[in-house]
């Protein structure tokens, strides 16, 4: 019985609310996907119109009558105007760029109105609580950043969305859950440490290597990893709103690394360790040095640049115990 | 794009938020004490100063401290914190505090839920076509301001108005519907508060040199009468209000419970057919024409021939009547009535009771006393003023052998002081006489300026006879009007005295249209609602008729309003409507292109699918990318061309 109940219950939810994921493609939150219903100050209004009614019955204010109708007629076509703010509104995902555990996850979600008409105040969040806000004008497009708080490394899903509306009155609300299957890689939470000792098998040091700490080399953005004696506070100043920057030095001799779990403390847990590796990572990309990983079964051969930290980073992500 | 705390109240919204508290409260200031205006003014001072220096808002106390003065003060004023006026003031006063307390946008929605409240209030004081008219608009700015507070910091100011507007034009079939349909039910529902109907002009049941000179300097609308057939002359309309036959030497008074009996009328020409439309005065009297023949049911014909309504007058109210205006009136008398109808008091006015001892003695014919009384005001030097000197102590013996200058009220009551001491039992009556006729829509219209005096003597064998004193010293009050009897009175109203054309048919229509907004929009009542419903083919429509029609005709108005709102459809680019075309053609050849897919990528899955088709449908998104994406004016025809050749 309870679970006849039950399965029937998942299958209203699923045909009602559309419990199952939009996939990656166009979502128009077509009239069935739209839900419609009062809000508090709704309620609140429906009261104060009972209230007026009985006073106009009472004292027969005729105009006083027409001035209740009216309001309710009112409340009618505020509940149309609110339901035409979110439907037919197009939804598309967009790729969400990888963030390190701990940080705020940014999923792009592209808006597109294709009609005459703006919509204001469209709200996003997750269950009740908007995280997000945003006014489309009419016949435009727009994208909204949906930010998520990323806790755990590994694949972050973008959970169900609540786009909700009580615009033009705020009698009503509207609402809608779009799914949009996005997901955002995260990084281990990195740990600073100091990086393990170069190792021993330099190559040819022909090589003119970078990350040295003699001979100023040039600016780059800060990461988390930065050492803060290395930031150029002053460059930094200047452009306030851009990320910190971080001198870069050259001049060092070519060195190889490899940052091993086994280089680490017995007494870490394996999160720990992937944590530290991910410290050494940045902090060795960093410094410019050629790096490579040892996990487990994962081996990594050295390299440097941009795509083989991502490499690295996206190994540790991911890897499995 | 943001991301805030979503009930946060955006500072743009506040000014909104303040124009709605004072429009709404605003008309109010003209009808409460002042202290209660200038605290509300205060309040809104204060936020304003504290809004516009960006300033906190008042803490907890503070608005404590407000709301116990203010209690306090509106108690000591009207004695109570309930009833209709000390109710009004609080939520006046209340609405003001509101916005000091503005933190949330749910407080920001309480202020207008208060604001639409209050503006029903305002119908408290009146419901004319301009007070509608201010209320709709401010009903809109009301509107404005909600949406404005949803809308958030990027609404602005033009499209929030033109879209409140939209939604009130939208909401305004509704309105008639509900209007209309919604079953009606007579008030009051509950006994209404002690001061419910002040503040009423009219009649009252008492009368003393220089009441009715008063009410007649006001040019508001007693009643509007529309015969059936022609109206009878001016000269014999005389609307009869209260009897007066209680004299202390200054004031008339009228006589309480005359009750059960039934005056005794026989009419001596047609019954003329009328109705009354009486604005509320909040006494009991219907003022019908003498004398009535026919009346409504709740209501009854005393002995003195006043027509009494079970319940004052408090809202404005359409009386059929019969009438006939030749008549007798009870030749057979009691003596009670005929003795009071003699009674003077004793030692007051001394000289005047001499005078009509004096013809007692001397003329035998009662009649012919009357007209030595008519006599003596026509040659006696008589003026007929509106504004006469203040009498004091024997007012009649001073006004007849003083100062000679009265209005009605003193003609009457000095003919009857002189009637009754003459030995002819006689009574002062109040009502209103004569009436202007409104050519535009038929009807009558009397003003509280056409109150008149008048006496009525009895006489064996003829009953109660009208004699009218100020006929005799003023004929032509009677004839054509108080502004004709005295031109350029500056006593008069200003409405009364129009003597030019084109003002008197300018004012003629207004009064049309205000009888019409009367009869038709706020005399809907539930009659008229039954007698609508009948013409409508519904005749004995109970409520739950009416609920469905009102469902019904709801629903329909609602779909309409929902396929005006939601029918734009996408404005699509013409090359655009063009593809959409091409793909359902190849939907028809199963070939599935979705709409978001690529032109290229769809030309890939034909060339895949159906190579047969291929080479026409490249042609055609070859124009397709030409005309949306290509460089130089667009080639439609062209691309049109791509299409008809699809097969």
């Amino acid at each position: 019985m309870i679970q006849a109940l039950r399965r029937f219950a998942g299958h209203v939810g699923r045909s009602l609310f559309r419990w199952q994921s939009d996939g990656d493609g166009l979502i128009v939150l077509n009239q069935r996907r739209v839900f419609i219903l009062p809000t508090a100050t709704g309620l609140l209004f429906a009261l104060t119109l009972i209230v007026m009614l009985l006073g106009a019955i009472n004292y027969t204010l005729a105009l006083g009558h027409a001035l209740v109708f009216l309001l309710a007629g009112l409340g009618l076509t505020g509940m149309v105007h609110t339901f035409r703010n979110l439907a037919w509104l197009r939804l598309s995902p967009g790729r969400a760029e990888p963030v390190f555990a701990g940080e705020l996850a940014h999923f792009p979600l592209h808006l597109e109105n294709d009609r005459p008409r703006p919509r204001l105040a469209l709200e996003f969040g997750f269950s009740r609580q908007p995280v997000a806000r945003c006014d489309l004008p009419a016949n435009d497009r727009l994208t909204l950043s949906i930010p998520l708080a990323a806790e755990q490394r590994g694949w972050l899903m973008l959970p169900r969305l609540r786009l909700a509306t009580c615009y033009p009155l705020g009698l009503f609300v509207a609402w809608s859950y779009p799914a949009p299957a996005m997901r955002c890689l995260v990084y281990p939470r990195p740990l600073t440490l100091p990086l393990p000792p170069a190792s021993l098998a330099t190559t040819a040091g022909a090589r003119t290597g970078e990350g040295g700490q003699e001979d100023f080399a040039g600016l780059r953005a800060r990461q988390p990893a930065d050492s803060p004696r290395h930031v150029a506070w002053k460059a930094s100043a200047r452009e306030p709103d851009a990320p910190l920057l971080v001198k870069v030095f050259g001049g060092g001799a070519q060195t190889e690394l490899w940052l091993e779990e086994q280089a680490l403390p017995g007494t870490f847990d394996f999160e720990h360790r992937l944590s530290a590796l991910t410290g050494w990572v940045l902090a060795a990309d960093g410094a410019g040095l050629r790096y490579g990983l040892r996990l487990g079964e994962i081996e990594i051969l050295p390299d440097a640049g941009p795509a083989h930290r991502q490499r690295c980073l996206e190994h540790l992500a991911l890897a499995r115990s | 794009m943001s991301v805030a705390a979503p009930q946060a109240l955006d500072r743009g919204a506040v000014p909104w938020l303040f124009a709605t508290a004072l429009i709404a409260t605003a008309p109010h200031f003209f009808h409460q004490p002042e202290w209660l205006t200038g605290l509300a003014l205060l309040i809104f001072g204060w936020g304003g100063w504290l809004w516009w220096r960006g300033l906190r808002l008042p803490g907890r106390w503070w608005l404590v401290a407000l709301v116990v003065a203010s209690c306090a003060g509106i108690v000591l004023q009207f004695r109570s914190l309930f009833g209709r006026e000390a109710g009004l003031a609080l939520l006046v006063v209340f609405t003001a505090m509101k916005l000091l307390e503005l933190r949330s946008r749910r407080d920001a929605a309480v202020v207008t839920v208060l604001g639409y409240f209050l503006l029903l209030t305002h119908y408290f004081h009146s419901q004319s076509i301009l007070t509608g008219a201010w209320l709709f608009a401010a009903s809109l700015i009301v509107t404005a301001t909600l949406i404005r507070l949803h809308g958030g910091p990027n609404s602005r100011l033009l499209p929030t108005l033109r879209y409140a507007a939209l939604l009130t034009v939208q909401a305004v079939p509704f309105m008639l519907v509900l209007y209309l349909l919604f079953p009606r039910i007579g008030g009051p529902l509950w006994g209404l508060p002690q001061d419910a109907y002040n503040g009423r002009t009219g009649l009252s049941g008492s009368m003393s040199p220089g009441s009715i000179a008063n009410l007649a300097q006001n040019g508001d609308i007693a009643f509007r009468a529309r015969f059936e057939s022609t109206p009878p002359s001016r000269g014999r309309l005389y609307w009869r209000g209260p009897v007066l036959e209680e004299f202390d030497g200054q004031t008339w008074k009228a006589m309480d419970a005359l009750a059960l009996a039934r005056p005794d009328i026989s009419g001596q020409d047609p019954p003329l057919r009328y109705a009354v439309t009486l604005e509320p005065h909040n006494q009991r009297w219907l003022l019908a024409l003498d004398a009535p023949s026919t009346w409504p049911a709740d209501s009854r014909l005393l002995a003195n021939l006043t027509l009494l309504g079970n319940r004052p007058i408090t809202q404005r109210q359409r009386i059929e009547l019969t009438t006939t205006l030749d008549y007798r009136f009870n030749v057979q008398e009691s003596g009670t009535t005929l003795q009071r109808a003699l009674r003077l008091p004793a030692g007051r006015n001394p000289r005047a009771q001499a005078l009509g001892q004096s013809w007692r003695e001397t003329i035998v014919d009662p009649g012919s006393r009357v007209e030595q009384a008519l006599t003596l005001f026509r040659t006696g030097n008589f003026v007929y003023t509106l504004t006469p000197p203040l009498l004091a102590g024997d007012t009649m013996d001073e006004f007849l052998f003083g100062t000679r200058r009265g209005f009605c009220e003193h003609y009457a009551a000095a003919f009857v002081v002189l009637m009754r001491a003459a030995g002819v039992p006689a009574r002062v009556i109040t009502g209103y006489q004569g009436g202007e006729l409104n050519p535009l829509d038929g009807y009558l219209v009397v003003r509280q300026s056409d109150a008149h005096a008048w006496a009525e003597v009895w006489l064996a064998g003829q009953g109660w006879v009208r004699v009218d004193p100020t006929a005799a010293i003023a004929p032509t009050r009677i004839e054509s009007g108080l502004a004709e009897a005295m031109p350029g009175s500056d006593a008069l109203p200003a409405l009364v005295a129009l003597r030019q054309d084109w003002l008197r048919s300018l004012r003629f229509r207004w009064e049309a249209l205000n009888n019409g907004w009367n009869q038709w929009i706020l005399g809907y009542n539930p009659e008229r609602q039954r007698e609508l419903m009948g013409r409508l083919g519904l005749p004995d429509a109970d409520w739950q008729t009416l609920a469905k029609w009102l469902f019904g005709a709801c629903g329909l108005v609602l779909l309409l309003v929902s396929a005006w709102t939601l029918a734009h459809r996408p404005r699509l680019d013409p090359a655009q409507r063009l593809w959409r075309r091409a793909s359902a053609r190849l939907g028809r050849r199963g070939i599935d292109c979705p709409e978001w897919m690529p032109p290229l990528a769809v030309l890939a899955r034909v060339e895949a699918g159906q190579p047969a088709l291929a080479p026409a449908f490249r042609s055609f998104v070859e124009h397709y990318l030409a005309c949306r994406y290509g460089p130089g004016p667009t080639n439609l025809k062209a691309l049109r061309r791509a299409l008809a050749a699809l097969p």
